[in-house]
């Protein structure tokens, strides 16, 4: 999982304190893993310093959740290229591409246009490998095998997840609006 | 790159149910296309519209240029028999016959000798690893072993087009594995097209090229040129 990335992707869909962030993160994608605060800020003071961020406006009071961080051209610029780009195709990839799907959702990009870049990166690795079992010894042949078994699962879970994407969007869009409401009364 | 044959903007409903909707799809001559996508997706039906089984609502199918999609029953029947080979999910021997006689069958068919087309077909027996089970029925035959006679029955009057409907889906891993290197061997020695419809990720990696069908339109897969991390 790229936190900066994750974390860009958050802000180009609103401008948000830290705080703010952190909750979406750990509702979206922490999964019983929340993001440490000190994690939060210190990626986004190397994605200003970087010039992917930039504050907007310091409110009143101490503490680094004074701060509005707001998306700059260069961060949206990393955000379009890592959700259309695949991703390497190698086993255990679920949590990146899960990532990338909800952040899509979330700013309304397409989804399953996304998924089928990334079959296609997988289908193309998988010709390879079986290229490499066609002409290789059994030695070949089985890690050929382990690879493919594994891109192989990938493409399952790719293909169950392109055919749940509007539950999906439904689910996002909710939980959006309930992180939104709870922000609200704070 | 001139295709062999091509369905272009075909659109076919079952009754009020839509199975394909402006599906287009070219295979060149020798290539080996994965037709992959979700089961009721429309993939089989393109298959059938592709082999002149079934003839479309709307568009138009072309084979080595010619439209097939308006050929009378007979004509698209004789194409099926002279230009076409057929692998299907459960081998479809006839029970009555022998291994041998199955495959020597689109010869009979094709009014060849019967002595000619049983030694023709004995020749694919070698080709694909099935030495000695020619004389068997298929009930004697493993699912691998009816399969790759399937196949033989498939390729041996030298069809221009292969078409293969889930030809692994009823084998266990390993033997769908040697069928797929057995079909992919032959089509290339041949220089046979294959168009493969498939749900599994591994058949589909033995073609060089994959388009995925879903809700009755075709979707190209286009590999990135370079993948990044």
């Amino acid at each position: 999982m790229s936190v900066p990335l994750t974390l860009l992707g958050l802000l180009e869909r609103e401008s948000s304190h830290g705080y703010d962030l952190k909750r979406d993160y750990d509702t979206f994608f922490g999964r019983g893993k929340p993001l440490p605060f000190g994690q939060v800020y210190a990626t986004l003071g190397r994605l200003a310093r970087d010039g992917k961020v930039m504050v907007s406006e310091v409110g009143p009071g101490e503490g680094p959740d004074r701060k509005r961080y707001v998306i700059t051209g260069r961060g949206a610029t990393d955000v379009e290229t890592w959700l259309t780009e695949p991703v390497e195709p190698e086993p255990h990839l679920q949590t990146v591409l899960f990532a990338k799907v909800v952040l899509a959702l979330m700013l309304d990009r397409p989804a399953a246009d996304y998924l089928d870049t990334q079959r296609a990166a997988h289908l193309q690795r998988m010709r390879e490998l079986t290229e490499v079992k066609r002409t290789g010894g059994l030695v070949d042949a089985l890690l050929a095998d382990h690879g493919l078994f594994h891109l192989e699962a990938d493409l399952r879970w790719i293909d169950l997840t392109a055919a749940r994407l509007d539950t999906l969007a439904d689910e996002v869009s909710r939980a959006s609006e309930i992180a939104r409401v709870k922000a609200n009364r704070r | 790159m001139t295709p062999i044959i091509e369905a272009s903007d075909v659109a076919l409903s079952f009754g009020p149910t839509p199975a394909l909707r402006g599906a287009s799809v070219t295979a060149a001559a020798g290539e080996i296309l994965a037709v992959m996508g979700p089961s009721g997706s429309g993939k089989s039906t393109l298959l059938h519209c592709l082999a002149g089984i079934l003839v479309p609502d709307v568009g138009v199918v072309r084979f080595e240029g010619r439209r097939i999609d308006t050929l009378g029953e007979s004509d698209r029947s004789a194409l099926r028999r002279d230009r076409f080979g057929f692998v299907f999910q459960f081998g479809q021997l006839v029970p009555e016959l022998t291994a041998v006689e199955n495959v020597a069958l689109p010869l009979l068919l094709g009014g060849a000798k019967r002595a000619a087309a049983v030694a023709e077909a004995r020749i694919w027996f070698g080709r694909l690893g099935l030495d000695g089970l020619e004389e068997r029925r298929c009930g004697e035959l493993s699912g691998g072993q009816a399969q790759r006679v399937a196949l033989a029955r498939g390729l041996v009057a030298r069809p221009r087009v292969l078409f293969a409907d889930e030809p692994t889906g009823a084998l266990d891993s390993l033997a769908g594995e040697h069928v797929m290197e057995q079909l992919t061997g032959a089509a290339r020695d041949e220089g046979t097209t294959v168009i493969l419809v498939t749900h599994e990720p591994r058949v589909a990696a033995y073609a060089q090229r994959g388009v995925i069908v879903r809700d009755g339109r075709v979707t190209t897969l286009t590999p990135p040129q370079e993948v990044t991390a």
